[in-house]
């Protein structure tokens, strides 16, 4: 698969690495070239510096051969103003975006997007960790 | 009406200052606590102040009875979430400011029909400032139809034929034809188009090449 993901974050540059690992094409882009160095040295794939939220800069990433696009900035309204981008102007067939707000998340996935929150995950987790440890006791 | 003003920039704050005098019912959504006092000392009170791309935010302004809402920030991501959100909450009208003039495609693509760019309306102004260009654009409608200018130069193929037999695109519409004398005549099928007429014709952006190839002839000049 080709995928296309913006923000090189420790989530995205772990994405990223496992996807590359995992023997698939892969573009990374972040406005900030300091942010490459979360990528191990084994990563293969192309890194691009570019706002995920250009046009052109998004056409130079070669988001028109993509199958897959992912938003993993640290804005909430960036990654779906770029997921919009994507699927809307772009076409590309698969697009992931991360919401923090879990109450953002919800709308836009009301509105056909693939997303998820952290916030919402995390929390669950935590709850089942601790509640779970108390049942033990 | 009952009008949400979501960003308190200089946009948001003589957009509210002109709909309060028109004495509407306005609220301002400002995210900085120190410009959101300002205002409220210049608005007597009219302002929120919180992250109006936060559903919680607008709720609280009451966004469910507000019948139009103008998303005015300097960030085009910012405008987009909050007409979504909006309506979602089931706002009948967004108006949204945007930055870049790329971005209008993708507002346009998600419904939200009523867009302002101030980017667009400076660039447009200024290529009917520039003589050199041969197609002026005068003004954009929001059907995606748009009204031009166009000079007839001497080595136009349709110089000194009629309207008639000049096959132009479909959708477009030769309105006026102004004559190096400044004479505006409303032209027929009959009327012969002379080097150095200007024409005012009404097309579709997507027409203008082809446009510009039956009353210019070879491309010349920048494209606008």
């Amino acid at each position: 698969m080709n995928v296309l993901i913006m923000g090189c974050g420790r989530v995205g540059a772990r994405v990223a690495a496992m996807l590359d690992a995992a023997g698939h094409q892969v573009t990374i882009m972040d406005t900030n070239p300091a942010s490459f160095r979360r990528l191990p040295d084994s990563f293969r794939g192309r890194r691009e510096v570019g706002n995920g939220m250009d046009g052109p800069a998004l056409e130079k990433a070669g988001i028109l051969e993509a199958d897959a696009f992912m938003a993993v900035t640290q804005g909430d309204n960036r990654n779906y103003f770029a997921s919009q981008m994507a699927r809307e102007v772009y076409g590309v067939k698969r697009v992931l975006c991360r919401i923090y707000d879990p109450i953002r998340e919800k709308i836009f996935s009301e509105l056909g997007l693939e997303t998820f929150s952290p916030t919402s995950i995390g929390a669950q987790i935590m709850f089942d960790m601790l509640l779970g440890q108390q049942e033990e006791k | 009406m009952y009008i949400l003003v979501c960003g308190g920039g200089k946009v948001g704050f003589y957009l509210a200052q002109e709909l309060l005098n028109a004495k509407h019912e306005v609220l301002v959504i400002e995210r900085d606590p120190g410009r959101a006092g300002q205002i409220a000392d210049e608005l007597s009170s009219n302002i929120l102040q919180g992250d109006s791309c936060e559903a919680t935010t607008l709720d609280a302004a009451g966004v469910a009875r507000a019948d139009l809402i103008c998303a005015v920030t300097g960030d085009d991501e910012d405008n987009l979430v909050i007409c979504e959100i909006a309506r979602q909450r089931g706002v009948p009208r967004t108006i949204a400011r945007i930055n870049n003039p790329k971005n209008e495609e993708l507002f346009k693509k998600r419904g939200i029909e009523t867009t302002v760019s101030a980017t667009q309306v400076v660039l447009a102004q200024i290529e009917q400032e520039l003589p050199t260009h041969d197609v002026i654009p005068l003004l954009q409608l929001h059907s995606g139809l748009e009204i031009i200018e166009i000079r007839i130069p001497e080595t136009s193929p349709a110089a000194g034929r009629s309207v008639r037999d000049v096959l132009l695109p479909a959708e477009s519409m030769i309105s006026l034809i102004v004559d190096p004398g400044g004479v505006p005549r409303m032209p027929s099928g009959d009327t012969r188009l002379n080097a150095g007429d200007a024409l005012v014709v009404v097309t579709r952006k997507d027409s203008l090449p082809m446009l510009r190839e039956v009353l210019i002839g070879s491309t010349h000049g920048m494209d606008t």
